[in-house]
């Protein structure tokens, strides 16, 4: 096990740069996930831990050791990747004991080391078949097999989970956070999915076009997003924003007016963005009023669909609300809840 | 009437089929009419030869006399002549030599051109040159380039490096004439192999050599591990068109040597043409085209039973 550390990496297809001096540090033990949009550099981040992809400039370094110019088979890692590329022509077994048996390792060792990692993840059955004949989720855990046989001080996962169906990748999402607490070694995930992140991650580092947003706790992001990115990128359904004005110690909105967490740091008059998640809204009856548009039950809560002064907003109701469309209801915003934002350069103002 | 009641009122009308649309209808007709040329141009073009070139093994036809039927009288006296049995082994020596570096070379090329070299996409198209050019004319050039008097490469060496006093003699005897016709064969066989493997090479996953790398595989333990194992099924093909083809080679070696000097080059395709049309033996000469068949189909058969199935590309019975 081993910290990794991140320092001002930068990197340059051709002409295109994808990242733009990143620093990210990763302790033991940790699990941390890159988390941000398709082409935001988080996969060439991995790339570049894993010795998959060139370091020209900036450092990388785990347990200590700088490791820019190791190849990858010496900076003892293991990776888990998209397509989890399992060697077809090698049984289960096989496949998993390929990089003892490339490091010759007595066949005891690898008998053992084989059979505890199948163990682990329930694939003693499985040993003998060839990768084509196991489903999604079998696959997906055979590559982690191979992964768990190298012992490694890292683990690197680069969106595992993307080729599985829905109800699988909630179980295998489960399966991967239950391992990393049982062997505790430092893993570093790599995902789009915002939902991936927030369940699994010790640590969730937002990237967008090869920049780091913010760095921090699941629900550290979730409670105080450094800039409207990170604001609108975690959380399902997004946090809802409506651009206004600061007006007698309120939020302005047309001719309404919100109510603001606080005032300490906004001066009157300016304009800012105002950010409020769909569960933060609650019925009130002296609320701002808002058009019904769409009603979306889904039994535990209900989204609404509204229009305030013509901007649309999503609400989360525990409530069951029995409006119908065209309706209007009355609604206000938890204001401890709310997040201000400054207009012109989207980053966080309270 | 306005345009909008137009369109709610309008009904499809329905239509009695007539009876030629009813025979279309017919799947056991469709069949049968679908199939007809295709087994037309089979018949015609590929049976009735066969048939016929086996007919005439069993008889003694000479060019313009019919011949009777003689049994496997051609076969017995082709198992006692000395320059038929000369050509089987000179086939089977043919096929396996020139299969070894066509095999050794193309692969070497495919993998050069996996990789990521300048000039790629043309570089492709130039090593398929060799390969489109009529086998007939690059005979000829191979056969100007083994000239007794007038070859080049002994003109390089003689002439140009002064290395040698005489001039190389390519064709003149029985074992230079075999490498002389296996390299040109080889010459001409390598675009097939190294484009076909090279088709082989990617459909490999890039991902699979990175993961192989992280596991610790060198590079020869990355071709030997991977790339070997996974190129198997499309080698065993190429592998067989491979031998199928240089083993009934006729017209490199009848361009070139003519089978000569004394017999010492024929192929069995090469002999039996010499029988059957200059020497007018037509029932001899399709004798020993009809004993290449045997040899094919073990050929096949081997690649087929040997190299070709493999149990991990059948997947999912028993999921």
């Amino acid at each position: 096990m081993a910290e990794v550390s991140i320092r001002g990496v930068r990197k340059a297809f051709g002409t295109t740069q994808i990242l733009h001096g990143v620093d990210v540090e990763v302790a033991d033990g940790e699990f941390v996930i890159l988390v941000g949009p398709s082409g935001c550099g988080k996969s060439t981040l991995l790339r570049m831990i894993a010795g998959l992809e060139n370091i020209k400039s900036g450092e990388i370094a785990i347990g200590g050791r700088v490791v820019n110019e190791m190849p990858p088979k010496e900076r003892d890692i293991a990776m888990v990747f998209q397509n989890y590329a399992l060697y077809p022509h090698m049984t289960v077994r096989d496949n998993m004991a390929f990089s003892l048996t490339l490091a010759k390792a007595p066949k005891p060792v690898i008998e053992q080391k084989v059979g505890r990692a199948a163990g682990i993840l329930g694939l003693d059955a499985l040993l003998d078949r060839f990768p084509r004949q196991l489903s999604g989720g079998q696959r997906q855990r055979v590559a982690m097999g191979r992964a768990i046989v190298r012992d490694p001080q890292v683990f690197l996962f680069d969106e595992p989970l993307s080729n599985l169906d829905a109800k699988l990748r909630v179980q295998m999402r489960g399966e991967i956070k239950d391992l990393h607490q049982r062997l505790g070694t430092t893993t570093i995930y790599v995902t789009h999915d915002q939902i991936e992140a927030m369940t699994m991650a010790d640590k969730i580092v937002v990237m967008q076009g090869g920049h780091v947003e913010q760095i921090g706790a699941p629900l550290e992001l979730y409670d105080t997003p450094a800039n409207v990115f990170v604001a609108g990128f975690i959380g399902s359904p997004a946090m809802n924003f409506l651009k206004g004005h600061i007006e007698a110690g309120a939020f302005r909105l047309g001719s309404l007016s919100l109510p603001l967490p606080t005032t300490r740091g906004v001066s009157e008059g300016s304009r800012v963005t105002y950010g409020i998640r769909p569960e933060h809204w609650k019925l009130d009856a002296n609320g701002v009023p808002a058009i019904v548009r769409l009603v979306e039950p889904t039994g535990s809560e209900t989204q609404v669909v509204a229009e305030i002064e013509g901007n649309r907003v999503v609400c989360a109701f525990r409530e069951r609300v029995l409006h119908h469309p065209g309706e209007t209801l009355h609604m206000t915003p938890d204001p401890a809840c709310a997040h201000l934002f400054d207009d012109a350069t989207g980053v966080r103002l309270t | 009437m306005d345009a909008l009641t137009d369109i709610s009122t309008w009904v499809a009308p329905s239509r009695k089929p007539s009876a030629l649309q009813l025979l279309f209808d017919n799947k056991t007709f469709l069949v049968v009419i679908c199939l007809l040329p295709a087994m037309g141009l089979l018949l015609v073009f590929l049976t009735y030869p066969l048939g016929l070139g086996i007919w005439l093994s069993f008889t003694d036809t000479k060019l313009g006399q019919p011949g009777e039927w003689v049994g496997l009288d051609n076969f017995a006296y082709l198992l006692e002549d000395r320059v038929f049995i000369n050509a089987v082994w000179n086939t089977i020596f043919y096929t396996a030599a020139a299969t070894v570096f066509k095999f050794a070379l193309g692969l070497w090329l495919a993998l050069l051109l996996n990789e990521n070299v300048p000039f790629k996409s043309l570089l492709r198209a130039f090593i398929l040159l060799p390969w489109i050019t009529p086998t007939v004319l690059s005979a000829i050039a191979f056969w100007w380039i083994y000239d007794p008097q007038f070859s080049i490469i002994s003109y390089v060496f003689k002439d140009v490096l002064h290395w040698t006093n005489s001039n190389f003699d390519f064709l003149g005897t029985p074992w230079h004439a075999r490498w002389s016709l296996i390299v040109a064969n080889v010459w001409r066989g390598i675009p097939f192999v190294a484009i076909s493997l090279l088709a082989g090479l990617q459909t490999i996953s890039p991902s699979l050599y990175e993961a192989a790398m992280l596991d610790g595989a060198g590079s020869w333990q990355r071709f030997r591990r991977v790339t070997v194992p996974l190129l198997m099924p499309i080698l065993a093909v190429v592998l067989t068109f491979s031998v199928l083809f240089t083993f009934a080679d006729f017209q490199l070696v009848y361009a070139i040597t003519r089978g000569g000097p004394i017999n010492s080059t024929h192929l069995m395709a090469t002999l039996a043409f010499q029988r059957a049309i200059p020497g007018a033996a037509l029932g001899e000469g399709a004798a020993i085209a009809v004993a290449m068949i045997p040899f094919l189909i073990l050929a096949t058969l081997f690649s087929y039973f040997a190299i070709g199935q493999r149990k991990w590309q059948q997947g999912g019975s028993d999921e």
